[in-house]
C-alpha cells in the first residue's frame, strides 16, 4: 500500500509499506478514504516530539471503509463506513470506564501520561496512522462509528479530531451565559471552540491570531470580534483595555508547541527542542483572563518542562482545565447541531491533496501558505 | 469595569445573539454537555465485552514505561527499536521513568541518531533521501510562497529563515565532512 513515512524533521515522503495485518481478535483494518493533517502533527513533522521514529507514519484524523475485522469484532464488518475517533483506548479500564478515552490505560506502553494516538509517535504508543490507504484500528468494537448517511467524509474527518477537540475545549471553559470568552489561535480548533462557545451562551467571543486570513474566517465562520497581536505592542494589555481591564471570563489556548509572539520562546521550544512547548498562547491566556477565571488547554505540547507562568495563575485565583479529547462522547451531540446546521466542519477545508503530494501538502500547512487553514488528504483520489 | 461590583455591560443581548448567531445558547445549561462532568462512571458506556482485554503477541521486546506494571495488552508495532538510536531508546526506557527529562532528552537525541542513520541507508537503497522532495518545498513556487510570507503582520517572519538552515545544516555538514575525508584519502593515495 501508499503511506505517508516520516524521514526526519521537516521531511516525509509515500512510500510502498506492507499493508498493516490483524495483530488482535478485536483489530479492524480500516481502508482510508479521507485523512486530514492536523496542527499538532506539524510537531511530529518538525521533530519536537520525543520518540518520532523514521518510517513512521502519521495521520490521526481519518475515515475509511472497513476492509478486514478481527474475530471478536462484533460492531463493524467489512464494507461498513466508519469514523475513527484519534484515541486508541479500550472501553475497559479504570479510566475508560469513567469517560477519559483519552486518558486510557491499556494502549500505550510507552507512557502512562498520554493514552494511544493513531501516528503519533511512540511516546503515544507507536501506532502507524491514517495518511495511508490502509490502518490499522485496534478495539474496534469500542471507537469506530458508523458515518451516519446524510455526512459526508469531508465533515466526518473533522469529528475525529479537530471539531470534536475544539467544541471539548470551549466545555472546559465552562462558559455560562454572557462570558467574554477569548480564544488564541484562528487554525481549525480555535474556530471550532470559538463557534462552540456561542453554542454554550457567550457574550462576545474574541479570537487572537497573527495572521490576517485566518482572522477572516474566524469573523465569518465562528462570527467573532478578531485582533491580530502583530499589530499591537502587547496584547494582553490591549485584551484588559477591550473588556473594561476586567479580562476575558474565559481563555482557551488552541494554539500549543509551537506559538508565537515570543521569539525566545519560540525558538527554544520549536527549533532547539529545549522545552516541550512554547507557550506564549497559555501565558497569554492566563495574563488576558480575569481574576478567578476558567483557562481551557487545547493546544498539544510535549512531555518536557514549558516555562509556564504558573504564579500567576495561583495568584489569580484561575482555574486551569486541560486534556486531550475523548472524542465519542462529543458526537451525538455534535451530529445534532450539523444535521441542525448550527455547525458545517467543512467549510473551514481549504486544501484537497493526493497522498502522493502529501510532502507539499505539510509544508504548505506548516508554513502557511496559499492562506491554508486545514489540508485535506486523499488517498485514493477518483 | 473591574473597581466596582458589576460586571460590564456587554454590546449586544442574549435575544440579540440568538437572532444573529444559528445555534446561540443551544448547549446553555452547563449540565447538560457532552463531557460534563469529566468523569462519570459508567463500565457499560463503551461496549467493551471485557473486563481485561486480550493480550496482544509480542513479537519482540516491546520497550515500555518502567511506570507501567506490565506491557500493555494492546500496543503499536510500527518501526521496533534497531541500530544505535534503538539502543538509546531501549536504555531510557529501562533507566528512566517519564518524570525525568534524562528520559525524554535521550528520546529525543536517540531521534536524531535515529534520522542520520537512516539517511546513510537510503543510499544503499534504490530510493536515496532527496531533500528538494521531501521537504515539500517545491509548493513554495506553486503556491503563492513569497506573497503569503510577506503578506500582512505575520509575526513569524522573523525565523522563517531558520528553517532551511535547521533542513540544510545537518547535510552541507555530511557533505563537509565527506569531502574533507575525501580529501584525505586521495592526499595519502598520491603520497
Amino acid at each position: 500500500m501508499r503511506a505517508m513515512v516520516y524521514r526526519g524533521p521537516y521531511r516525509l515522503r509515500v512510500e510502498e509499506k506492507d499493508r498493516p495485518p490483524i495483530e488482535h481478535p478485536n483489530d479492524a483494518i480500516i481502508k482510508v478514504t479521507r485523512a486530514a493533517i492536523c496542527g499538532s502533527d506539524l510537531h511530529l513533522y518538525h521533530g519536537m516530539m520525543p520518540d518520532t521514529r523514521v518510517g513512521m507514519t502519521f495521520g490521526h484524523e481519518f475515515v475509511g471503509v472497513v476492509d478486514e475485522v478481527g474475530p471478536s469484532v462484533r460492531n463493524v464488518q467489512p464494507g461498513d463506513r466508519v469514523m475513527v475517533p484519534f484515541n486508541v483506548y479500550c472501553g475497559s479500564c479504570f479510566f475508560c470506564a469513567r469517560g477519559l478515552f483519552s486518558n486510557c490505560h491499556n494502549v500505550n506502553p510507552n507512557a502512562t501520561a498520554v493514552g494511544g494516538i493513531y501516528g503519533y509517535s511512540h511516546t503515544c504508543g507507536g501506532y502507524d496512522g491514517g495518511q495511508a490507504e490502509y490502518v490499522r484500528v485496534p478495539f474496534a468494537d469500542i471507537g469506530p462509528s458508523l458515518i451516519p448517511e446524510w455526512m459526508d467524509d469531508d465533515d466526518a474527518v473533522l469529528l475525529t479530531d479537530a471539531l470534536a477537540t475544539g467544541y471539548f475545549g470551549a466545555q472546559l471553559g465552562d462558559i455560562v451565559e454572557g462570558d467574554v470568552v477569548v480564544v488564541f489561535g484562528a487554525g481549525p480548533v480555535g474556530l471550532y471552540a470559538a463557534k462552540s462557545a456561542w453554542l454554550m451562551g457567550a457574550g462576545r467571543v474574541i479570537v487572537i491570531d497573527h495572521l490576517d486570513y485566518r482572522l477572516e474566517k474566524a469573523a465569518s465562520f465562528a462570527h467573532a470580534e478578531t485582533y491580530n497581536f502583530g499589530e499591537y505592542d502587547d496584547i494582553v494589555v490591549h485584551l484588559k483595555k477591550i473588556t473594561d481591564h476586567l479580562g476575558a471570563d474565559v481563555a482557551i489556548d488552541a494554539v500549543g508547541a509551537e506559538a508565537d509572539g515570543n521569539l525566545l520562546q519560540h525558538v527554544t521550544a520549536a527549533k532547539l527542542k529545549l522545552q516541550g512547548g512554547s507557550p506564549v498562547a497559555l501565558n497569554w491566556a492566563i495574563d488576558s483572563v480575569r481574576k478567578g477565571g476558567n483557562v481551557s488547554v487545547m493546544g498539544a505540547y510535549g512531555p518536557m518542562f514549558s516555562a509556564v507562568k504558573f504564579g500567576d495563575a495561583l495568584n489569580k485565583g484561575l482555574t486551569l482545565r486541560m486534556n486531550q479529547c475523548p472524542v465519542k462522547r462529543q458526537w451525538p451531540r455534535l451530529f445534532e447541531h450539523i444535521r441542525n446546521g448550527y455547525l458545517k466542519p467543512s467549510d473551514i477545508v481549504t486544501h484537497r491533496i493526493p497522498l502522493e503530494h502529501i510532502a507539499e501538502a505539510y509544508h504548505i500547512f506548516s508554513a502557511k501558505l496559499d492562506g491554508c487553514i486545514k489540508p485535506l488528504i486523499v488517498p485514493n483520489p477518483a | 469595569m473591574a473597581y466596582t461590583a458589576d460586571k460590564p455591560k456587554l454590546a449586544e443581548s442574549s435575544d440579540e445573539l440568538r437572532a444573529r448567531i444559528p445555534g446561540w445558547g443551544v448547549d446553555l445549561d452547563p449540565k447538560d454537555r457532552p463531557s460534563v462532568p469529566q468523569e462519570r462512571f459508567d463500565p457499560t458506556l463503551n461496549g467493551a465485552h471485557w473486563e481485561f482485554p486480550e493480550r496482544q503477541p509480542e513479537k519482540w521486546p516491546r520497550e515500555r514505561s518502567i511506570e507501567h506494571t506490565f506491557l500493555t495488552p494492546v500496543f503499536g508495532t510500527s518501526c521496533p527499536p534497531r541500530g544505535l538510536s534503538g539502543m538509546i531508546r531501549r536504555y531510557s526506557y529501562r533507566r528512566y521513568s517519564e518524570g525525568r527529562a534524562a528520559h525524554w532528552l535521550l528520546l529525543l537525541a536517540a531521534d536524531r541518531v535515529d534520522v542520520v542513520e537512516a539517511t546513510f541507508a537510503s543510499f544503499l537503497t534504490r530510493h536515496p533521501d532527496n531533500p528538494i522532495t521531501e521537504t515539500g518545498v517545491l509548493s513554495e513556487f506553486t503556491h503563492h510562497g513569497l506573497p503569503s510570507r510577506l503578506g500582512g503582520k505575520r509575526v513569524d517572519r522573523v525565523h522563517h529563515p531558520l528553517d532551511p538552515v535547521l533542513v540544510a545544516a545537518p547535510w552541507v555538514l555530511a557533505a563537509g565532512v565527506a569531502y574533507l575525508a575525501l580529501r584525505r584519502v586521495a592526499g595519502r593515495t598520491r603520497n
